[in-house]
């Protein structure tokens, strides 16, 4: 054999002296091997960022805005609670039961005040609807309504909700997904909810983390996107077999079924997924819509665990195409855990951030931030993921995250919650996880053959990320300067203006801890505006109407969304900081019917109420 | 991780003829890994992007290239730097382009500094990812993920590493390294109380058939007797499993990166006082 510069003669294994290399060289190669490792360190660490400690006072100053937590102050004092499944899963109950904790926003009654709703998931527990009061203060009003009392045991418990004005008749109603069967609540003109479940004809039981209102076919009804984690079979509070884990860390298909619900526009649904071409079993964690590729009409993207994203093109709302691979955003599996649009560049275009897992020395997926290339394959754009290049890559394990000018200055900046399972502290069930998390699939798709976590962490106690945009393509993380120092196992974050002081606060739902409400507080001098859309000839909560405000040469591009983020809903108004600009130049709508709509110099620092026109 | 890519037969076997010829060449473990590269990305997706990967194996084949012409005066042959950097790129997974390019000239480079008698003391691409694992835990971690659930692809892998082990004459090294692993992982699940599943299903993952195949049979590392080798690759299981008790999740890589340098270490002490003179094999030493 051929060794080192013959070692050994060919064929008789005869042992020979090995030329000595010149002088010198060794000298270089010891330098390059000892510089490459100092830079290595080097490199790791600038990336990582730094180790941020608060500095309070100047934090307003220095980056335009100030959070303060004052769920309590507000009179928002929820705690998640989490589900308890089949004693066969006891011994990895906490990450199997490690998602509930959702909040979504709507104004409900119409008294121009954001309202919270907050879900809960221990069987029997309640659910929360904290009404704004409009001085400052909330009450909690679900179980007057109706809206509390929905996770009885059999029923299955929550997972999320998203609003929608599904009969157009003005007043926001609720969705509710659940590990259980799925709920339907008509807002009866802002005084109570009534369970219209059994008329929508809504399937009997999905295993969904995920739901979206939308108009797929812009026929003027929201229709409903619900999407399966565990196979809609299961009844996770009675198994029969342990054999329902993922197939594959990374290339599993044997989640749940995905729904296309569609409005009939008199109250009941039909499923038309299939026909659509929307057949995934993969395990999504989250489903947004927006229109990526110009068409006019929402394309869907998901973000799925246990493997790639799909990205469905839609075809003039007849058909879907799943491009994912075509548009570069599909090509590598990961642990998709959050789906939400954002104009980061100011160029009118929508960039995708996708959460996946980042734990140092184990698993480094990184956040993926999917940006338009400007290149087009055959049924839309083409995506780079320039999470790395812009610092938005390393979350943690990383859960929900929102696009939202948090200091008014006119670009987006992005909040994102992270942590799995916060138990033991400064212990770890990662080398268990990691070990079984390679296994083919007759090993890691049995849950008898995890092994128990007995109580430890897994991505525990995390810190969050409040990255700023600094316009220019760079994010900064000032979490820890702006007050957000808190790490509890975030899952759904949702941005909302719950004062109608023109600056976005953030709602926070913890799995298994404290709802938390960070008021935030823009400095003097920064303007905004922000636009409430009501449709008519398109559906009434204007889902999928497209706004772009253009000022001082810049702009920026929004959209009404139904649902995005993880387990989450913005407020439905669309909030643009506007930075020291005075005036804003034109902002050009298009609303879901397909008209254009031209406002010239609207007021700034107010919210508008804009109608579709006729 | 780098199979020396100039393995031939043992000396014993028939004069091999047309595609023997071919697989017989020093090309036969770059095209294996090679393959396995494209096939498994194909099929899965497992590269973070293809810029990475041949920024790995450029870096690799051109410091090689610069460094042995320097050291040597004449060209090497780029086959083994190519393994290296190829492995780097398969085996290292992060978002940044840096670790690609640094692990594969730490690969490359510390077999320039790092040596005993002219040997290696570490199979390079060992090194270098262990140094970037280590040094670098906030952005880089390795492959450890399934290449699919279809249980087809991994058998065939399995079959031509063991296939190519044996041409080349290493198939005892791989063998006993997996039926250490076995035996350690039942070990280490009656010891932990872990399903013997979980302790066993690492080796059904891809990190293990490239360390396998492509890493501890590089006999520029290997002690010279067969049955030398066998001990050594116990020992490295062994290890392994010692690690693997104290949740190092990267063992494998860890055990190799301790016990190679020990085992050279340890056969140089014994070969110098038995003072074999040149010219002489050592008794059980065969050229394989």
């Amino acid at each position: 054999m051929t060794t080192e510069r013959g070692e050994m003669d060919r064929g008789t294994g005869v042992a020979r002296q090995a030329p000595r290399p010149r002088r010198g060289v060794g000298l270089v190669a010891a330098a390059l091997t000892l510089g490459s490792m100092a830079a290595v360190v080097a490199l790791n660490r600038a990336a990582a960022g730094p180790e941020s400690s608060p500095h309070e006072g100047a934090t307003s100053a220095r980056h335009g805005f100030r959070l303060t937590e004052s769920a309590r102050q507000l009179g928002m004092q929820a705690t998640h609670e989490g589900p308890t499944f089949d004693a066969k899963l006891a011994h990895i109950m906490p990450q199997v039961a490690a998602m509930g904790a959702a909040v979504s926003i709507a104004d409900f009654d119409r008294d121009g005040w954001q309202d919270v709703y907050v879900t809960n998931s221990a069987e029997n527990s309640l659910n929360h609807l904290y009404r704004n009061n409009g001085d400052g203060t909330f009450t909690d009003v679900a179980s007057a309504v109706g809206l509390a009392d929905v996770n009885r045991a059999g029923t299955g418990v929550s997972m999320g909700a998203v609003w929608g004005d599904f009969d157009n008749d003005g007043y926001e109603d609720l969705f509710l997904y659940k590990y259980g069967r799925p709920e339907l609540f008509h807002n009866q003109a802002g005084k109570g909810f009534v369970r219209v479940t059994d008329r929508a004809g809504l399937p009997a039981w999905v295993n969904a983390n995920s739901a979206i209102w939308w108009d797929y076919d812009r026929d003027g009804w929201l229709d409903l996107f619900l999407a399966g984690y565990w196979d809609e079979r299961l009844d996770l509070w009675h198994l029969d077999t342990t054999r329902i884990m993922p197939a594959s860390f990374e290339y599993a298909e044997n989640g749940g079924r995905k729904y296309v619900l569609r409005n009939r526009g008199d109250g009941t649904f039909e499923e038309t997924s299939a026909a659509l071409g929307i057949e995934s079993r993969r395990w999504t964690l989250a489903a947004s819509a927006a229109d990526l590729s110009g068409s006019g009409y929402p394309d869907l993207f998901l973000a799925n665990d246990y493997g790639v994203s799909e990205l469905y093109v839609n075809q003039d709302g007849k058909r879907f195409v799943e491009a994912g691979r075509d548009a570069g955003v599909a090509r590598t599996p990961k642990s998709g855990m959050n789906a939400s649009f954002g104009d980061v560049f100011n160029d009118g275009r929508l960039s995708i951030y996708k959460t996946n897992i980042s734990e140092p020395g184990v698993l480094v997926q990184s956040n993926d931030l999917w940006v338009p290339t400007g290149k087009n394959h055959a049924r839309g754009a083409e995506y780079e993921n320039l999470a790395s290049t812009l610092g938005v890559d390393l979350g943690g394990w990383s859960w929900g995250a929102q696009f939202g000018d948090l200091n008014n200055d006119g670009t987006l900046d992005l909040y994102l919650v992270n942590g799995y399972v916060s138990a033991g502290e400064r212990t770890s069930y990662w080398y268990d996880f990691a070990e079984i998390a390679v296994g083919h699939s007759q090993i890691i798709g049995d849950a008898r053959n995890w092994p128990a976590m007995r109580g430890r962490s897994l991505s525990g106690y995390q810190r969050k990320h409040v990255w700023l945009n600094d316009g220019v393509g760079r994010f900064r993380d000032v979490a820890q300067d702006v007050g957000v120092t808190d790490t509890y196992d975030g899952r759904a974050v949702a941005l909302a203006d719950l004062s109608n002081s023109g600056a976005l606060d953030v709602i926070v739902a913890n799995q298994r801890g404290p709802l938390l409400v960070y008021r935030n507080t823009v400095s003097e001098g920064q303007h905004w505006i922000a636009f409430d859309l009501e449709g008519t000839a398109s559906n009434r909560s204007a889902i999928g109407a497209r706004v772009d405000v253009q000022w001082n040469s810049r702009r920026q591009v929004q959209e009404v969304s139904g649902g995005t983020g993880f387990s989450a809903q913005n407020q439905r108004g669309l909030h643009y900081g506007l930075g020291r600009a005075n005036a804003v130049d034109r902002v050009v709508i298009r609303w879901p019917s397909g008209r254009v709509q031209t406002i010239d110099r609207p007021e700034i620092d107010r919210r508008h109420h804009v109608k579709e026109p006729a | 991780m780098s199979v020396d890519p100039g393995l031939a037969p043992p000396p014993a076997a028939r004069p091999p003829r047309g595609l023997a010829v071919a697989l017989q060449s020093r090309f036969l473990p770059p095209l294996l890994i090679t393959s396995i590269l494209i096939a498994a990305h194909l099929t899965f997706g497992i590269l973070e992007a293809y810029q990475q990967t041949a920024v790995a194996i450029v870096t690799a084949i051109v410091a090689e290239l610069l460094l042995g012409k320097a050291a040597y005066g004449r060209w090497p042959h780029p086959a083994s730097a190519y393994i290296s950097g190829i492995s780097v790129g398969i085996l290292v997974r992060s978002p940044f382009v840096w670790p690609y390019f640094f692990a594969s000239l730490i690969s490359i480079a510390s077999k320039y500094v790092l040596r005993l008698n002219g040997r290696h003391l570490w199979n390079p691409s060992n090194f270098g990812v262990s140094a970037v694992l280590f040094l670098a835990p906030a952005t880089v971690s390795l492959l450890g993920i399934q290449w699919g659930n279809n249980i087809w692809p991994m058998a065939v892998i399995w079959l031509l590493g063991f296939v190519i082990v044996w041409r080349v004459g290493r198939l005892h090294v791989s063998a006993s390294y997996v039926v250490a692993f076995f035996a350690f992982g039942l070990l280490r699940s009656a010891i932990t109380g872990t399903p013997w599943q979980a302790a066993l299903a690492p080796i059904t993952g891809p990190m293990y058939q490239l360390f396998i195949f492509f890493m501890v049979t590089d006999p520029k590392v290997a002690v010279r007797s067969v049955s030398g080798q066998v001990v050594v690759v116990i020992a490295v299981a062994f290890v392994e499993m010692i690690l693997r008790l104290n949740e190092v999740i990267y063992a494998p890589f860890y055990a190799l990166f301790l016990v190679g340098p020990a085992a050279l270490l340890i056969e140089a002490a014994l070969e110098a006082r038995a003072t074999v003179p040149v010219g002489s094999a050592a008794p059980g030493r065969r050229a394989v």
